[in-house]
C-alpha cells in the first residue's frame, strides 16, 4: 500500500519535471514514466504482483531504517559539532537482534513465495495445449489439438526503426499474427527452440520462460480478461534479439472458435 | 626470510622501463595493477557510453544491433575483468604486506608474472572487435548456443579468460602464501585488518571458482572447433549445462568482486568515525559465511531455465540466506559510525556513499531471490540496476573511497580535497541519475540487451543516459586527482588521518622501497 502509493507519487514527481524537461526531450510525446510491474490480467500474474508488492514493501522500510540511522549519525555525531567517540566495540544484544529479526522477516516471505511456486508450476488439467518454438527472429506457435499452425513476427517497417517515417503507438511490439487464446481456458504451453536460446515473456500473462533448444519447457497462462498484451523476447538471442515481440489477443469462447476456423481455412 | 632482506640497507629504485617489466616489488607491481585496472575502466566506461548513447532515443541511431551487442558483452568482460578485478589486487599488493608488516609478497617473481599476463589478455579482447565477424556478442555470460554462432572473437575472448584466469590463480597463490606465512609477530589472524581478512577469502573464492570457468569456455572452445557437443543439443548435448557450469563460478565472483571492497570500507570508515570497528569477529565470520553461501545459490540466475519445483525451492531459499550475513555488516557498519566523531573526507564520504547505495543493491537483490517474483524481473533492466548498484555502488566506490584513503601514503603528498569532492559528488549524482530509472525501466517490462525498445520506455531511458554522460566525464576528475598527487602537493605525514590504526601507518609516506625489513612487533 505505502510503497504504491510512494511509487505513484514518485511517478508524478517526475512526469511533472519529465513535462518541464519536454523542450530538452521532443521524443517525450508519449510520455508515460511508469514505475511498476504491468497490470496483472491472470491469476499468476497477480500472485507474482501481490508477492513483489510485499517485498517492496518490507525493503522500503529497511531502507528507510538504515538510511534513517545513517543520517541521524551524520548529523548528531560530527566532529565538527564537538561529538566526542564512544569506545564500544560490540554488543551482544544488538548483534543477536539484528541477526534473528531478518531471519524471521524472510521466513514470513518464504511462506508465500513458496505458495505461489506450487502454483506457478501446476500445469495439470489444462484444456489445450500451445506449443510455442523460438528461431533467430521470430515466434512459431502450433495449436496442437487443433491442426492451426503459424508463424508471429516483427510488423514495424524497417523505416520506422530507422526513423525516416515517424514510430507508430506499438513501436517493436507489433506483428504479423497474434496468438489468440481463448478467455478463462487454462492453457499449457510448450516452449522450445530451434537454433539458439530465446525466453516467451508476456509481462501481464505472467513471468518468462526460456525456451531452449532441445529441452521442453512448461507453463500455463488462464486469462481473465479479454484484450490484447504485449511482450518480448527475454534472452540475448542475437543481433535481432531486440526485434522479435509477442502480442497475444484474448478473445471470447465464440470469437476464438471462428477464428480457429478461419485459421484452418487459410490452409 | 627476514635476515636476507634485512641486508638490503641501501633502498635503491631502479630506473627506466625495465624497472616496471622485470619488477619482483609489491609496491611497483601494486601500482602496475591499479593504472592498469584504471585505464580499463575508462575503455570500459566509452563502451558504455556508446550504448547509453543508442539508448538515448528509441530507433537506431549510432550503431547497428550486432554492433551494440557485442558493446554490452565487452563493455562488461573490459569492466568486471579488466578493471574491478586487478584493482583490487592492486591494492592488495600495495597493502597486504604493509598492513601485516611484511616486507614484500611471498612470491615476487610470479607476482610480477601474474601482472604482465594482463596486458596480452586486454589486448586479445580489444582485438577481437577487429577480427571478421567481430567481437563476442553473447553477452559476457557467454551462454552457447549462441556463442557458439559467433565468429573467432569468442576464441579470442576464450583465450582472454584463460590468461586472465591464470593471472588471478596466480595471485590468489600468492597473496595467500603472503597472509598465511608473512605476517609480523604478534599479527595473529584475528588481529589482521579486515581489508587482509576479506582478500585471505576472496583469494580462496578465487582459487575454486576461476578453474570452473576456465573448464566451461575450454568446454565451448572444444565444442566449436574440435567437434565434441557438451553444449550442442543436436550432438546430445545440454546448453543448460553451460548456465550451471558458468555461474557456480558466476555467483562466487560477484563476491570476489565485492568482498575486497567490503574490507576497504571497514578500513575507512573506522578511522573517519574515530571508533574502532563494531564487530570485528562477526565481520569476519560474515565473510566466511558469504563465501561459504555463494556456492550454493547459483541457480538463482537461471530460475526460468525449467529446473524442478524442488530445485527452484531450494535455491531460494539459500539465495535469502544470503541477506542475513549482508545485513550484518551493514549493520556493523552502521554501529561503528554511531557516536563516533565524524569528518567527511572525500575518503569517507565515498565509503558512506559505498554503504547507502550498496544496501539498495543488496534489498533489491533479496526481492530478486524470491522465485516467482524473479519470472518477471529476470532479464530486465530492473536486474541491471540492481547489479550496478552492487558492482558499481558497491565495489567501485569502495575502491575509489580505498584509493582516496591511502593515495596520500602511496604518493606521499595529500590530494586536492576540493577536486575530490567535486569528483565523489558528480559520481554518485551520476550515477543515481543512470541507474535508479532503470529500475522502473525493468519493472515497466523492459527487456536487457536491447538496442532499441518501445516508446513507453523513452523517457526513463533519456534521463539515464544523461546520468551516464555526466559520471563517465567525472571520472576524468579523479586521473587529474591522481596526477596532482604524484606530482606535487601538500606533504603527507606518516599517519595522514587523525590516529588511523595500521601497520601501514606506521611508515613514512611514501614508504620506503622496501619496507619492514626488520619485522615490526604487533601487541
Ligand atoms: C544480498 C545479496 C544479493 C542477492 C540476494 C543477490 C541476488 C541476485 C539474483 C537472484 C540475481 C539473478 C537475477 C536474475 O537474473 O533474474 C542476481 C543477479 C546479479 N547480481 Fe546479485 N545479489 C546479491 C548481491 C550481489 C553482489 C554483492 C553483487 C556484485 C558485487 C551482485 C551482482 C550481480 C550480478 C552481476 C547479477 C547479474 C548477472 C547477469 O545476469 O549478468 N549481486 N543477484
Ligand atoms: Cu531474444
Ligand atoms: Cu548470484
Amino acid at each position: 500500500m505505502i510503497v504504491s502509493r510512494l511509487m505513484q507519487l514518485t511517478g508524478k514527481v517526475l512526469s511533472v519535471t519529465g513535462i518541464a524537461g519536454l523542450w530538452i526531450f521532443p521524443a517525450n510525446v508519449q510520455a508515460e514514466w511508469k514505475v511498476n510491474l504491468q497490470r496483472p490480467i491472470t491469476e499468476i500474474a497477480r500472485v507474482q504482483y501481490d508477492l513483489h508488492m510485499m517485498i517492496m514493501a518490507i525493503i522500503t522500510v529497511i531502507a528507510l531504517i538504515v538510511f534513517a540511522v545513517m543520517f541521524y549519525s551524520i548529523i548528531r555525531f560530527r566532529k565538527s559539532k564537538g561529538a566526542q567517540p564512544a569506545k564500544f566495540t560490540h554488543s551482544t544484544k544488538a548483534e543477536v537482534l539484528w541477526t534473528v529479526i531478518p531471519t524471521l522477516i524472510l521466513i514470513g516471505m518464504a511462506v508465500p513465495s513458496t505458495k505461489a511456486l506450487l502454483l506457478m508450476e501446476d500445469t495439470t488439467e489444462s484444456d489445450m495445449v500451445v506449443k510455442v518454438t523460438g528461431f533467430q527472429w521470430g515466434w512459431h506457435y502450433d495449436y496442437m489439438e487443433e491442426n492451426v499452425s503459424f508463424y508471429s513476427m516483427l510488423a514495424t517497417p524497417q523505416s520506422q526503426i530507422t526513423g525516416s517515417e515517424t514510430k507508430g503507438e506499438n513501436y517493436l511490439l507489433e506483428v504479423n499474427n497474434h496468438l489468440v487464446l481463448p478467455l478463462g481456458k487454462k492453457v499449457r504451453f510448450l516452449l522450445t527452440a530451434k537454433d539458439v536460446i530465446h525466453a516467451w515473456w508476456v509481462p501481464q500473462l505472467g513471468g518468462k520462460k526460456d525456451a531452449i533448444p532441445g529441452f521442453i519447457n512448461e507453463m500455463w497462462v488462464r486469462a481473465d480478461e479479454t484484450g490484447i498484451f504485449r511482450g518480448q523476447c527475454a534472452e540475448l538471442c542475437g543481433k535481432d534479439h531486440g526485434y522479435m515481440p509477442i502480442v497475444v489477443e484474448v478473445v471470447d469462447d465464440a470469437q476464438y472458435q471462428a477464428w480457429l476456423e478461419g485459421r484452418r481455412n487459410q490452409g | 626470510m627476514t635476515s636476507t632482506v634485512a641486508d638490503h640497507h641501501h633502498d635503491e629504485v631502479p630506473k627506466g622501463i625495465t624497472r616496471w617489466l622485470f619488477t619482483t616489488n609489491h609496491k611497483d607491481i601494486g601500482t602496475l595493477y591499479l593504472w592498469f585496472a584504471f585505464i580499463m575502466f575508462l575503455v570500459g566506461g566509452a563502451m558504455s557510453l556508446i550504448i547509453r548513447t543508442e539508448l538515448f532515443q528509441p530507433g537506431l541511431q549510432v550503431v547497428d544491433p550486432h554492433f551494440f551487442n557485442q558493446m554490452t558483452t565487452v563493455h562488461a568482460l573490459v569492466m568486471v575483468f579488466g578493471a574491478v578485478m586487478p584493482g583490487f589486487v592492486g591494492f592488495a599488493n600495495w597493502m597486504i604486506p604493509m598492513m601485516i608488516g611484511a616486507p614484500d609478497m611471498a612470491l615476487p617473481r610470479l607476482n610480477n608474472w601474474s601482472f604482465w599476463l594482463l596486458p596480452p589478455a586486454a589486448l586479445l579482447l580489444i582485438i577481437s572487435l577487429f577480427v571478421p565477424g567481430g567481437g563476442p556478442a553473447a553477452g559476457w555470460t557467454l551462454y552457447p548456443p549462441l556463442s557458439s554462432q559467433g565468429g573467432m572473437g569468442v576464441d579470442f575472448t576464450i583465450f582472454t579468460v584463460h590468461l586472465l584466469g591464470m593471472s588471478s590463480i596466480l595471485g590468489s597463490i600468492n597473496i595467500i602464501a603472503t597472509i598465511l606465512n608473512m605476517r609480523a609477530p604478534g599479527m595473529t589472524l584475528m588481529k589482521m585488518p579486515l581489508f587482509v581478512w576479506t582478500w585471505l577469502i576472496t583469494a580462496f573464492l578465487l582459487l575454486a571458482a576461476i578453474p570452473v570457468f576456465a573448464g566451461a569456455v575450454t568446454m565451448l572452445l572444444t565444442d566449436r572447433h574440435f567437434g565434441t557437443a557438451f553444449f550442442d543439443p543436436a550432438g546430445g548435448g545440454d546448453p543448460v549445462l553451460f548456465q550451471h557450469i558458468f555461474w557456480f563460478f558466476g555467483h562466487p565472483e560477484v563476491y570476489i568482486l565485492i568482498l575486497p571492497a567490503f574490507g576497504i570500507i571497514s578500513q575507512v570508515i573506522p578511522t573517519f568515525s574515530r571508533k574502532p570497528l563494531f564487530g570485528y569477529t562477526s565481520m569476519v565470520f560474515a565473510s566466511v559465511g558469504i563465501a561459504f553461501l555463494s556456492f550454493i545459490v547459483w541457480a538463482h540466475h537461471m530460475y526460468t531455465v525449467g529446473m524442478p519445483l524442488s530445485g527452484e525451492l531450494f535455491f531460494m531459499y539459500a539465495t535469502m540466506l544470503i541477506a542475513i550475513p549482508t545485513g550484518v555488516k551493514i549493520f556493523n557498519w552502521l554501529a561503528t559510525m554511531w557516536r563516533g566523531s565524524m569528518t567527511f573526507e572525500t575518503p569517507m564520504l565515498y565509503a558512506i556513499a559505498c554503504v547507502a547505495l550498496f544496501t539498495v543493491g543488496g534489498l533489491t537483490g533479496l526481492t530478486m531471490s524470491i522465485t516467482p517474483a524473479d519470472f518477471q524481473y529476470h532479464d530486465t533492466y530492473y536486474i541491471v540496476a540492481h547489479f550496478h548498484y552492487t558492482i558499481f555502488a558497491g565495489s567501485v566506490l569502495g575502491m575509489l573511497a580505498g584509493v582516496y584513503y591511502w593515495l596520500p601514503k602511496w604518493t606521499g603528498h595529500m590530494y586536492d580535497e576540493t577536486l575530490g569532492k567535486w569528483h565523489f559528488w558528480l559520481t554518485v549524482i551520476g550515477f543515481n541519475i543512470t541507474f535508479f530509472p532503470q529500475h522502473f525501466l525493468g519493472l515497466a517490462g523492459m527487456p536487457r540487451r536491447i538496442p532499441d525498445y518501445a516508446l513507453q520506455f523513452a523517457d526513463f531511458n533519456q534521463v539515464s543516459t544523461i546520468g551516464a554522460f555526466i559520471m563517465g566525464f567525472a571520472q576524468l576528475i579523479l586521473l587529474v586527482v591522481v596526477v596532482k598527487a604524484i606530482r606535487g602537493g601538500k606533504e603527507a605525514s606518516s599517519e595522514v588521518w587523525e590516529n588511523p590504526e595500521g601497520l601501514e601507518w606506521t611508515v613514512p609516506s611514501p614508504p620506503p622501497y622496501h619496507t619492514f625489513a626488520t619485522p615490526p612487533q604487533v601487541r
